[in-house]
């Protein structure tokens, strides 16, 4: 196994390098190039989700993210230890946003781009985005926004 | 900065560098508003030619602007979009709302 954990500040300029920091980690296994994008996809969604959601973009908060490589998987943790999620199910439908100017897409977008997805939440704790990929697999299967 | 936005006849072309995540998404969203309004025009081109990577929160950028300019009537097209960015945009269903080109060049030609 091969592990690494980054902390670091709720700033917009810093989901760039968790994705970054993932796909290097992650291209120590048999990804294409491609795998790799949608792996970026869905990281910058999760961070995303911890800065707005999470944190209400105060940039005074940590991201924690947590990436290992366990046999031919890349295992990745996002947490942040904000306002969490009161009802996690309306969160996972596709096209729900609290937001008119966002599309509500982020968890279809790590749901179809990671093969495991699994996100825990408590209100006013935080939340936990625990997501996984095999090498050599394609995502899992795109699913509709509509 | 990371985007340019230019007028051609009765179109707003917005040409895109990079990555489309939250760290752009505020300001571009400010200056596409504030070119739609200072040059009065209704159509909207968001030249993808140049972007490496997009997520949701750039997709709610164009979103946005559809849903601005298609209430006056105008319309959003988007081009030059490199697979990486393809596969995002058609996984978020934008391209059923909008016209979309392989190219700047191809669209151009199109709309003149």
């Amino acid at each position: 196994m091969n592990k690494a954990a980054l902390e670091f500040s709720s700033r917009p300029e810093n989901v760039a390098f968790a994705r970054v920091a993932v796909a290097a980690l992650a291209s120590q296994l048999d990804f294409t190039l491609s795998d790799l994008e949608e792996i970026k996809v869905a990281v910058s969604e999760a961070v995303t989700n911890a800065i707005i959601h999470g944190y209400d973009n105060n940039p005074e908060c940590m991201v924690r993210l947590e990436i290992k490589i366990v046999e031919e998987f890349i295992e990745i943790e996002i947490i942040d230890t904000g306002k969490g999620i009161k009802d996690i199910t309306k969160a996972l439908e596709p096209a729900y946003s609290t937001d008119p100017e966002r599309m509500g897409l982020g968890f279809s977008f790590m749901q179809s781009f990671m093969e495991n997805f699994s996100v825990s939440s408590s209100p006013g704790k935080g939340t936990r985005v625990k997501m996984s990929r095999r090498a050599g697999t394609p995502g899992r299967k795109a699913v509709s926004e509509q | 900065m990371n985007y340019t936005i230019k007028r051609k006849n009765n179109y707003l072309i917005v040409s895109v560098i990079g990555d489309v995540d939250i760290n752009l998404t505020d300001s571009l969203r400010k200056d596409v508003d504030l070119a739609l309004a200072h040059y009065g025009v209704n159509n909207l081109v968001f030249d993808l030619t140049d972007v490496d990577f997009v997520d949701s929160s750039g997709l709610g950028v164009i979103l946005g602007r559809y849903k601005r300019v298609s209430a006056n009537g105008g319309k959003v097209y988007l081009a030059g979009a490199k697979p990486q960015v393809k596969k995002v945009l058609d996984l978020s269903g934008l391209p059923r709302l909008m016209e979309m080109y392989p190219s700047v060049n191809l669209l151009l030609d199109k709309i003149g």
